[in-house]
């Protein structure tokens, strides 16, 4: 199987919304190293934490 | 010879008994479960074991046509990726469900062993992601390995778990972490059928021993 150019139609619709191959951007804070994709992961996964917590789950037919 | 709800048969009867007794169908697969868990925070578990279960299967084909296949093959490209993200998807919804079942207290109601067996889990699944990273094959995975095997001599370890080794770390990543990691999966929700599924922490006290999930249904 060839893989696919570079450049071909769509490619800018899948290509990452971000340059990725750059350095990886980091938060620095103390002696904690941080990358900036593994923040915004735990950030993610904050937020779907509240939102399971918070939003209201769909009721089945017949279910009490 | 004796039914299956009587007496004897040796060693095979007396367990066929104790896990029948235990895990009686209906509480193996359950087709009620209590009212409680109608929270979106109760399916992170399921989401779990759906993303265990692709990252078995993509890993499964990986082996089969070996470590360096994704290297040169678009198709390896893409079931490497498959395996990739199920993973990521695996521990995303792996921590979300230990943070609820944390802060539920999920180890209430003798459920002491289902929470240490989830809890080993989680630090199995570590083990098996970063040898997972240190078979790629790249410049990315020498480099984990040379800054592993620093740490790793530093306690002492490093002359029993070699990451420098090829050879051991894959051994390790796709059969021994894979197996204990397998086995303690399935020791997890057999003891999540067993017990019930944790009420929250307001609710009426349920004892798992004595009701079914279809009982604490009513």
């Amino acid at each position: 199987m060839t893989a696919l150019p570079y450049f071909y139609p769509g490619a800018r619709l899948f290509a990452a919304p971000i340059d990725l191959n750059g350095a990886g951007r980091y938060v620095h804070w103390g002696v904690v190293q941080l990358s900036v994709a593994n923040l915004v992961i735990i950030g993610l996964m904050l937020v779907v934490f509240m939102a399971a917590l918070l939003l209201p789950f769909p009721r089945g037919r017949g279910r009490r | 010879m004796s039914g299956m709800g009587g007496a004897g048969g040796g060693w095979t009867g007396a367990v066929r008994r104790r896990v029948v007794r235990a895990l009686p169908p209906e509480k193996l697969l359950p087709d009620t479960q209590p009212a409680y868990m109608a929270s979106w925070i109760y399916v992170f578990g399921v989401l779990t074991v759906a993303a265990l279960i692709v990252v078995l299967l993509t890993g499964g084909v990986l082996a089969l046509k070996g470590p360096a296949w994704w290297h040169v093959s678009g198709a390896g490209k893409y079931v490497n990726g498959l395996h990739l993200w199920s993973v990521e998807l695996f521990m995303f919804f792996m921590v979300i469900h230990l943070w609820g079942k944390f802060f539920m207290a999920a180890w209430r109601g003798r459920r002491a062993l289902t929470w240490v067996t989830g809890a080993v889990c989680f630090f199995t699944s570590i083990g098996a992601a970063f040898t997972g990273y240190l078979v790629q094959q790249n410049f990315d995975s020498q480099w984990i390995a040379g800054q592993a095997k620093d740490g790793l001599n530093s306690v002492g370890i490093g002359a029993f778990f070699n990451v420098l080794d090829f050879g051991q770390m894959l051994m390790w990543h796709i059969v021994l972490l894979p197996l204990v990691l397998g086995l303690l999966a399935i020791w997890h929700i057999l003891l999540v059928r067993w017990r019930g599924i944790v009420p929250p922490i307001d609710a009426a006290t349920i004892d798992p021993a004595d009701a079914t999930t279809r009982e604490a249904a009513r």
